[in-house]
């Protein structure tokens, strides 16, 4: 065995703290170790060339790496080993920056860290064996959660490529937030003529399937390899007979009689229904809570839209059914949720006149409750307010910043402004955050047409009272403001159902309740969870065009793995010596993949284990009372050798 | 020469790993050496680990895992809390003391927790003084 240890001074990251001149002669001393290299800088295209010349050149087999984290450069230092012949297994590295230089401040003492630490690790070396992974087909389809503008977006990414696709929603039609907006931001294009070409391309194309008014469930297996249960929800509608005439809904007995959530609860529809007029797919569906064959059992002397409909359509006999889905990577793409701006009493939302961000965007669209006349209290109103940031950048609660209200207030103050012809509008607003493409100058032009933007500090006291026939706003540091209409700005909040999901799909989030991606900088929309990615607000509040550039991005890692046929599966998994089991069942017990199972050999059973299932956590040794569970690259040897070395503190 | 408490720590590889190199990353200092054993669960950590540890001079033993619901096995961090208690309990017997074992969970974003998790222990096993099991060896 020829053990090589490199060890790296990160052009003085390391060095500086860390006597690295002192811990390769440490190395030199060591058995079974036959080169030692203290190199400024090994990750820089230059110490590829080195490493590997060293690697053939003294037929090293095991490596050990003293330099940063793991995390950022064990791939890179295995892929290099691999080139010049060594198994990519046998590269141990010695976490010295992130764990030991860059947090003790005593040379001596991190010196002595990471001696041992080395020690240990080369102790480690001497025990590990090269490994292969297994190869596993991919199943060649992507399901994309959530049919916002990054789902859609993230699924014609996908199926133009070639892929199946199943793009799922939980709403009766695709299209999210975006199909409730007005008109986006900087450029104040309609957002329903942009949105429903790419609505009408995801439901046209040959490659993707809508799944929609559907619950996903539960999910199993892994990369390449995910069966995905669906619960479609009973839309009482046949939606093969379904032409979308909407007869039944113009029929229905409580048409115009029940709140549009579409609408933000400001117009009406009826218990046959569809959410809004260019929904995808154009099929009508039956809101069980209010359809009065449903809650009543009794429709009239029978139910108008059953006599409306030629196709038969109606069928108040539908039940929910469960389907799986078999795919092998999975695009979330959930979104957001409004801040509940009622939560800020001082704000008075329970007021006439007071409304949120997304009710602007409903009153003011032409195909909304009121056909785009602006109208509160049926009159037009003639001075507003705008109150940013509610709910977001709050010193307790909701620390982030919500990114796109600074500028969908600027569209809508433009707006109204315009609306007013004449009025006043006014803003306030804490800092102005106008960063993207295009914005500063939308910003600016927005205060030239006179809008007036009032500021003030976050946390100075800010009350939207009731005034005798309109409102008063009363903000520290400035004069009193009547006025008959009040936005408030709320910013976004993870999806209520963020936990269950991220539960089921075992993907991580962060302190702010979204989704987490693998590295901030670096892997944006990649997940802990091989072969599931991140697309849009689902990963924290964003704009559409970042929720886009996000979707592509996802659907570009995502058919990456589609491309290849098959998916290499990490070896570093539990394993049995079949000689020690007594199989008493406790490490199926422990194991949470189902991947440890009986099987009876010449008459003696022992535990086995799945390496496809099997997930390399080690519960199953810990449980193990005879020792005959034991991890690849995790062994109780291999640890225990690390651990010996590194709990031996010499002055 | 003041003691000066030494501190073993077992990292899961996920989310406390990640805390630990921002931790790192945000040149949080502290003024010992820590030492820092990554295995792939918290659960994985077995009592006999810890033991070893103390055996060879450590003076306390922390583990880190994932909070509850963000572990990457789905229950390691349960796992863990049921061995490190058993392990606690046995120190307590032995004379060692509980308190001279942590098990503390840490997001990807909880560098700071970390350093003020390793301050704060260090603090409570100065008060304890030196592992006398670690001192014989």
């Amino acid at each position: 065995m020829n053990i090589g240890v490199f060890v790296c001074g990160c052009s003085g990251n390391i060095s500086k703290h860390i006597d690295t001149g002192k811990v390769a002669k440490e190395a030199e001393t060591l058995d079974d170790v036959s080169f030692v290299d203290n190199q400024a800088h090994l990750c820089a295209p230059a110490g590829r060339e080195y490493f590997q010349k060293a690697i053939k050149e003294h037929e090293l087999d095991r490596l050990v790496i003293v330099a940063c984290s793991p995390k950022l450069h064990e791939e890179t230092f295995r892929g290099w080993a691999s080139e010049a012949g060594v198994n990519p297994y046998c590269v141990e590295m010695v976490n010295a920056r992130e764990h030991i230089a860059w947090v003790h401040d005593d040379k001596r003492k991190a010196t002595g860290a990471a001696i041992a630490v080395m020690r240990g690790t080369v102790a480690k070396a001497r025990l590990i064996e090269p490994l292969k992974p297994k190869k596993v087909p991919v199943e060649q389809s992507c399901l994309v959660i959530g049919g916002g503008v990054a789902g859609i977006q993230a699924a014609l990414d996908v199926a133009d490529n070639g892929f199946k696709v199943y793009l799922l929603d939980k709403e009766p039609s695709i299209g999210g937030k975006m199909a409730q907006l007005d008109k986006t931001f900087p450029t104040l294009d309609c957002s329903a003529c942009i949105l429903t070409p790419k609505m009408v391309d995801a439901a046209r194309h040959e490659n993707i399937e809508l799944v929609t008014y559907a619950d996903v469930k539960d999910v199993q297996g892994h990369v390449g390899n995910f069966t995905v249960r669906v619960v479609l929800k009973p839309r009482y509608i046949d939606m093969d007979k379904c032409v979308g005439c909407g007869v039944c809904a113009e029929e229905c007995r409580m048409a115009g009689r029940i709140d549009s959530e579409f609408d933000m609860n400001l117009g009406k529809r009826g218990a046959a229904y569809i959410p809004f007029p260019q929904a995808v797919p154009l099929k009508f569906l039956i809101d069980p809570e209010t359809c009065l064959m449903l809650t009543k059992g009794k429709c009239g002397k029978s139910p108008k839209c059953v006599d409306a409909c030629a196709r038969e359509a109606i069928n108040f006999e539908d039940e929910e059914k469960e389907i799986d889905l078999h795919v092998g990577t999975i695009i979330l793409a959930t979104g957001y949720d409004f801040y509940d701006a009622s939560q800020k009493p001082n704000l008075g939302l329970e007021h006439e006149g007071v409304i949120t961000g997304m009710d602007f965007e409903r009153l003011v669209n032409a195909s909304g409750p009121t056909g785009g006349e602006f109208l509160i209290n049926d009159k037009k109103p003639k001075k507003a307010a705008f109150i940013q940031c509610v709910g977001s950048r709050e010193r307790d609660g909701n620390q982030y910043c919500s990114r796109y209200c600074c500028m969908y207030t600027a569209k809508q103050a433009h707006m109204i402004h315009e609306k007013m012809d004449g009025g006043e509008t006014v803003v306030y607003y804490a800092d102005m955050r106008a960063y993207g493409k295009g914005f500063e100058e939308f910003f600016n032009r927005v205060r030239a047409e006179g809008v007036d933007y009032r500021r003030r500090e976050l946390d100075e006291d800010i009350l939207v009272a009731k005034k005798k026939g309109g409102l008063v706003v009363k903000a520290k540091g400035h004069p009193k403001y009547e006025c008959d209409l009040v936005v408030l700005c709320n910013g976004a909040v993870p999806t209520a159902d963020s936990e269950f999901l991220s539960n089921i799909l075992n993907v991580k989030r962060s302190e702010d309740g979204f989704f987490q991606e693998q590295h901030p900088a670096l892997h944006p929309v990649d997940t802990n969870e091989p072969g599931i990615f991140l697309a849009g607000c689902v990963q924290g509040p964003k704009d559409i065009p970042d929720s886009v550039a996000q979707a592509s991005g996802a659907a570009a890692r995502a058919n990456r793995i589609l491309g290849s046929k098959e998916i290499w599966i990490d070896p570093t998994i539990a394993y049995v010596d079949t000689d020690r089991c007594r199989w008493c069942g406790k490490c199926a017990e422990a194991c949470e993949f189902g991947a440890i199972e009986i099987v009876q050999t010449n008459g003696v059973r022992a535990a086995k284990v799945n390496d496809v299932l099997c997930r390399g956590c080690g519960a199953c040794v810990v449980v193990c009372p005879t020792n005959a569970m034991d991890i690849r690259e995790y062994s109780n040897d291999q640890v225990g050798a690390v651990l010996d070395a590194a709990a031996k503190w010499r002055s | 020469m003041a003691f000066e408490p030494k501190i073993l720590a077992f990292t899961c590889d996920y989310c406390a790993y990640s805390g630990t190199d921002l931790a790192g990353i945000s040149r949080a200092k502290y003024p010992f050496d820590v030492r820092i054993v990554r295995v792939m669960c918290s659960g994985r950590v077995d009592p006999g680990m810890i033991f070893r540890a103390f055996e060879h001079g450590a003076d306390g033993v922390l583990v880190a895992g994932c909070h509850k619901g963000d572990c990457n096995y789905l229950y390691g961090s349960e796992k863990a809390e049921e061995k490190i208690g058993a392990a606690k309990e046995l120190a307590e017997a032995l004379g060692l003391g509980e308190d001279r074992i942590r098990l503390e969970w840490f997001s990807a974003s909880e560098g700071r927790k970390f350093t003020e998790t390793i301050k704060d222990f260090a603090k409570e096993l100065k008060k304890m003084g030196p592992n006398a099991a670690g001192a014989v060896r």
